[in-house]
């Protein structure tokens, strides 16, 4: 037809007979239909061996559709000629196009949709890493196990109703010895090696223990009261194994009508339970504390101590002593009340297996990493 | 206190076969700790028994040593050995070397034959030495573990012994008894002793205690007009109580004091921690340690007359037993002859009348003595001795003529003395006041339904006696126990002897609570946040140096703060409380970098301590009594502010490299970022500004802001003069915030403001200012003039350089605008940002960069 296509005589029949459907269809108006129809299945014939045999890539797709369906495609010049054909070759010629023309852009979207599979496959493959290579960007770092031992304890105070009572650590001598009944020359007050503050006159230390917070809870708040003091305590010890200058108690008192050393024994049960699990009990030997009376010892029946279950001194308890209620305004004959205290670094030792105090004062990291968040 | 087992089986049903762990199990019960065990045998084992030496030739040697070549007979004459063994000969007699000369042919000494252990661990086995095979050792007193006599091996007749050849010298020397040691409590004076000690056994027992004092009591002679006069005076009691309430003197004549002291009385006071060291001085002792009572001797030949109990006066001086001269106080008690204070009544002997071994009639004193009076002396010349302590506790006001007595009875047994006729007893004791304990009382106290039997006997047990009436009980208390003064404390006495094991368990309900306080809510969540921001709680002790605290804690250099100061610290170099975290946080990291951690990331929560105007308060109030609201309020003014603070260092690295990421240094914004998680975790929103602080480089430190500006804090790079001179990383970060006062902008409930869907316009802004305007100052004058169309301002560049004139600098911000009823136009936006950056134009003098 045109010299447009120069190659046209190499081109196949189909295509030859497509660029040329008005001279064929105008010389021969019957027998040519028939040659057109073979033309336009031939034709697709030879579209779809391309798409599936010479179109593995992207690019080869693409040559593929432009050599059918671009400017010199058969089907496009077919198209061309249409509106120079008569009435009824144009609907006849026009079913024949648009069927081979949808059933090659079907195939050529399926093609392309079958490259872009595989492609994304291959590049989520080529993006792989080793995640085992990878250490922390920024890690959890971790608590320091006191103070979770410390939230642990109080939580356990809370949930019974009780609330958590803070003061301070430089106290007046009263609220550490006087109000809690420690006589001015009773060796108990000499056997709490205490550090004290410039100059003598001011009366002033470091608290002792966290007792003073007791006196404090009772002269600032309503009776009943039911309060647990955490905190921070000072005696001059050397720093060893199992002593150190600082360290932390956690105490708890509890001061209302009618409390029994019954009471006492029923809320240390409790709480050792609830840190030692439901094998763990407690025991109540004499001893004595100037702020109670009755005075005991407390040993906890450990379930999970090192080398097996063992009794274990945790702590010192009693019955508030009348004078400690005096000096806070109550009237013992009303009031009883109980107290009892504990060490947190003791309880952290035996609880988990810390066998040296100067790993939890030096702060060195590994020491609070190990526990994280959680003790 | 230690008990000697075979001591106390004289007094209380101890099983033969009991050991020292069986006895502490025992006294447990009734509230004596167990403390240690102390068994001779647990070091030393035999065979070791007693020979006699049979030859000794002395021999010199080229090192210029002598020593004795032996042969002692181990097994009586004319008997075999049954004892076998590499080095022990058959027929009974030892080759053994001597280094030591103090003994002669034909003495019984102590043989440690080849097999046997000496404490340290020392094997004994027969072995060549100087040219002889010496097949065993004669011991000296040392060697054995029993003191630290070394003059020489022990010759048994100097100790008053003649046990025969062969014998197992342990058994001879005491060796097999034992000794429980318990804790006693500083209420309970009475079981120091063995009599105290053997009537808890009873109790813990439940067997009936026979009170060996009472039968000595019997036996005591009445007072006469033939003693030593004794005058008991006190012009300065304190709290009203007089020094002295009670004073026996006896007298032993023709005693022979350089009589040796015999290994039955030798053996339990070393098992009970005193060293044997004269026949009188082991006598009062042993009588102190068996019956409570402290006792001091005299050489009566040394007394000038009659003795005088009094205050001391200023200025006198006093030489004590251990050769010291000492001062004294106007408080401190004295007992006196004519030639003045000639002992420190109840602490210590003067060295003047002190018995000796050539004293032959010994003047025994057993007092009575006020227990705080004995111990502020003690206390004031740092003179703690086992009648101090015993005094301290308070002793039996009853028990000065029995144990007198028990101290003539040894005397005149093991010293060959005379009792003398003379007895003194001066005694202003006033007898207990008898105690009311109401029925029901106890029960209600305690949780257990005792009863009025139960009650009774229990405080009989005890020594009491009881009267029942029909509201109670009325209790008079047993002499010895000075302890016992209320119900509350006869309360105690009837759990404890019950058992406190019978004591049932209750769980008392408490009324609903508030749980936790916003402060401490706040605390958990901010200590959380940081752990989980990567970094690591640590604790450092709050003691600084004074410099330490001028650094830290104030800004500017050469600020002088005032410090809380210890006035018995640890190191006098850090004799004060810390104003900042921060010295002990960099203690910490230098620890942990010294361990070889190159990246650090660590923060701690703590108190630190700011004296007030007021320091102290002058006087404090006494026992037993509320104070009133007034001296509350002064108690309360006296003591020093202690904010919580919560401080941070970061150093190295945040992680190092790793495949696919690079390593980051921490830098100042580690530190700012963690000061705002610690604001944004309690939900306060805190302020930034530019800081100065002497401790921190002067062009990379924030000052946190409270919301009325307050600086409450600090975060930044810290200075690196400071760094050098502390041998710290470069680069180090830091940051303390004052997390009391952070709390204080804490406000009620968040008002929550509406969350629009309308689509949200994006416009950024590039604004030229000169340098030092602070580019938050800059995004508040935007924000403000931008209007409420403005949603979110961000700052992200800051450039300075080319193209921008020197001084001046480029800080581009991102601005996203939103409207909540309407889809903003382009137009509406551009408006905003204008009018945006005209106040920042008009405050700063910005200009668009174009």
């Amino acid at each position: 037809m045109s010299e447009s296509l120069p190659e046209e005589a190499k081109a196949p029949e189909s295509y030859r007979v497509l660029a040329n459907i008005k001279d064929i269809l105008e010389a021969d108006p019957a027998g040519g239909l028939e040659t057109v129809k073979k033309a336009f299945a031939d034709e697709f014939d030879r579209a779809q061996k391309a798409i599936e045999q010479e179109s593995d890539d992207f690019d080869q797709l693409k040559a593929t559709r432009l050599a059918f369906l671009g400017d010199k495609g058969a089907f496009t010049l077919a198209n061309k000629q249409m509106k120079s054909l008569s009435k009824e070759h144009k609907a006849e010629v026009g079913k024949l196009m648009g069927q081979a023309r949808g059933r090659l852009t079907k195939a050529l979207e399926a093609k392309n949709a079958q490259l872009e599979e595989e492609r994304d496959t291959r590049i989520l493959i080529e993006e792989a890493v080793d995640v085992t290579a990878a250490s922390p960007r920024r890690g959890l770092g971790g608590r320091h196990p006191l103070n979770i031992l410390q939230d642990k304890l109080t939580d356990i105070f809370v949930g019974m109703g009780w609330e958590v009572a803070d003061g301070p650590e430089v106290e007046s001598e009263w609220f550490n010895f006087d109000s809690l009944n420690f006589k001015p020359d009773h060796p108990a007050r000499e056997l709490q090696d205490t550090f004290f503050v410039e100059p003598a006159s001011a009366h002033l230390l470091m608290r002792t223990h966290t007792s003073p917070v007791q006196m404090r809870s009772l002269l600032s708040r309503e009776l009943p009261v039911y309060v647990v003091c955490p905190g921070q305590v000072y005696r001059t010890d050397e720093l060893d194994a199992t002593h150190t200058p600082v360290f932390h108690q956690i105490e708890g008192l509890a001061v209302d009508k009618n409390l029994t050393m019954a009471d006492l024994k029923g809320t240390l049960e409790h709480m050792a339970r609830e840190m030692f699990g439901p094998e763990a009990k407690i025991r109540l030997r004499p001893n004595y504390f100037p702020f109670t009376e009755p005075s005991a010892e407390l040993d906890l029946w450990h379930p999970g101590a090192k080398g097996g279950p063992a009794w274990i001194e945790w702590g010192g308890c009693g019955m508030v002593n009348p004078n400690v209620l005096r000096a806070a305004g109550i009237d013992p004959e009303v009031y009883s009340g109980f107290a009892f205290g504990m060490g947190l670094e003791r309880t952290l030792m035996f609880r988990n297996g810390v066998a040296d105090m100067h790993d939890m004062i030096e702060g060195d990291i590994r020491f609070s990493q190990q526990f994280g968040m959680e003790i | 206190m230690r008990i000697p087992l075979s001591w106390l089986r004289e007094y209380a049903p101890v099983p033969a076969d009991a050991t020292a762990e069986d006895v502490m199990a025992t006294l447990v019960k009734v509230g004596l700790e167990e403390e240690d065990v102390h068994r001779p045998t647990d070091e030393l084992s035999g065979p070791i028994v007693v020979g006699q030496v049979l030859t000794r030739e002395e021999e010199t040697h080229s090192n210029g040593k002598t020593v004795n070549w032996c042969s002692v007979r181990v097994v009586p004459e004319g008997q075999k050995q049954t004892l076998t063994g590499k080095g022990i000969e058959e027929d009974g007699v030892q080759g053994i070397i001597c280094g030591a000369h103090n003994f002669e042919v034909g003495d019984k000494v102590v043989v440690t034959l080849p097999g046997a252990v000496l404490p340290g661990n020392f094997q004994i086995s027969a072995r060549k030495t100087y040219g002889h095979k010496s097949a065993g050792m004669l011991a000296s007193a040392k060697e054995l573990g029993l003191g630290d006599d070394h003059n020489g091996i022990i010759v048994l007749s100097d100790l008053g012994l003649d046990p025969e050849i062969g014998t197992d010298a342990l058994e001879v020397l005491g060796l097999y008894d034992e000794a429980a040691e318990v804790n006693v409590t500083p209420d309970r004076g009475y079981a120091f002793s063995l009599r105290g000690i053997a009537r808890e056994y009873c109790h813990a027992t439940g067997t009936d205690f026979d009170d060996f004092v009472l039968k000595l009591a019997e036996r005591t002679p009445a007072a006469n007009n033939s003693g030593l006069s004794v005058e008991l005076t006190d012009d300065a009691p304190i709290h009203g109580k007089p020094g002295a309430t009670r004073f026996v003197v006896r007298s032993v004549s023709g005693v022979n004091s350089a009589a040796p002291t015999p290994v039955w009385m030798a053996s339990r006071l070393r098992l009970a921690g005193l060293r044997s060291i004269s026949l009188p001085v082991d006598i009062s002792n042993y009588v102190m340690l068996e019956t409570g009572q402290p006792l001091h001797f005299y050489d009566a030949d040394k007394l000038d007359g009659g003795l005088t109990v009094r205050r001391a006066q200023a200025g006198e001086k006093l030489t004590t037993l251990d050769e010291k001269e000492r001062s004294l106080h106007v408080e401190d008690l004295l007992i006196c002859d004519n030639s003045g204070p000639i002992g420190l009544a109840g602490v210590m002997g003067g060295a003047s009348t002190e018995c000796s071994t050539e004293t032959s009639r010994v003047m025994i004193e057993a007092a009575r003595f006020d227990e705080v009076s004995v111990a502020r002396t003690s206390r004031r010349h740092k003179l703690s001795s086992d009648a101090s302590k015993r005094f301290e506790r308070g002793v039996d006001p009853q028990l000065q003529a029995a144990a007198a007595q028990r101290a003539v009875d040894l005397l005149v047994e093991l010293g060959g003395g005379s009792a003398d006729e003379g007895v003194t007893d001066v005694n202003n004791t006033v007898a207990a006041e008898p105690i009311e304990l109401p029925a029901g009382y106890t029960a209600g106290r305690i949780g257990v339904d005792y009863s009025e039997e139960q009650i009774v006997s229990l405080l009989e047990a005890i020594g009491a006696t009881v009267e029942t009436g029909s509201e109670g009980f009325t209790v008079t208390a047993p002499s010895w126990r000075t302890d016992l003064a209320n119900k509350e404390d006869l309360t105690e006495e009837v759990a404890r002897l019950d058992g406190y094991d019978k004591i049932p368990s209750t769980l008392p309900v408490a009324p609903p609570g508030r749980g936790y306080t916003a402060e401490q809510v706040a605390r958990r969540a901010a200590l959380n946040a940081l752990a989980a921001a990567g970094m690591t709680e640590v604790f450092a002790y709050p003691f600084v140096s004074e410099e330490d605290n001028n650094l830290w804690a104030a800004a500017t250099e050469g600020e002088k703060l005032a410090s809380v100061k210890l006035t018995n610290p640890i190191s006098e170099a850090e004799g004060w409380l810390r104003r900042s975290l921060l010295p002990g946080l960099v203690g910490v990291l230098k620890r942990n970098l010294s361990r070889g951690f190159k990246n650090l990331a660590i923060y701690e929560q703590g108190h630190v301590f700011i004296p007030g105007k007021q320091l102290g308060s002058k006087e404090i109030p006494g026992l037993g009594v509320r104070p009133s609201d007034e001296v509350l309020a002064d108690l309360n003014a006296g003591i020093p502010d202690q904010p919580r603070l919560i401080a941070g260092l970061f150093a190295g690295k945040e992680h190092e490299d790793m495949p696919g990421a690079t390593a980051r240094a921490y830098d100042w914004r580690d530190a700012l970022d963690a000061s705002r998680l610690v604001a944004d975790s309690t939900g306060i929103d805190l302020g930034v500004a530019q800081g100065q602080h002497q401790a921190f480089h002067p062009g990379r430190t924030a000052a946190l802001l409270a919301s009325d500006g307050t600086v409450i804090g600090y975060a930044g790079e810290l200075h690196p003069k400071l760094l050098k001179s502390l041998d710290l990383p470069e680069r180090t970060c830091a940051f303390e915030l004052n997390f009391t006062a952070l709390l204080e902008d804490a406000s009620g409930p968040v008002g929550a403001y509406g969350i629009y869907g309308y689509p949200a316009t994006n416009q950024d802004v590039a604004l030229i200012v000169d340098a030092a305007v602070p580019a938050s100052e800059i995004a508040d004058a935007l924000a403000e003039g931008a209007g409420e169309l403005l949603e979110d301002i961000r700052v992200f560049d800051d450039y300075r350089g080319t193209g921008i004139e020197e001084g001046k600098k480029s800080v581009a911000f991102a601005l996203r605008f939103r409207a909540n009823d309407r889809t903003l136009t382009a137009e509406e936006a551009s408006e905003s940002r204008e009018a945006a950056v005209a106040l920042a134009a008009e405050r700063f003098g910005a200009v668009m960069r174009g």
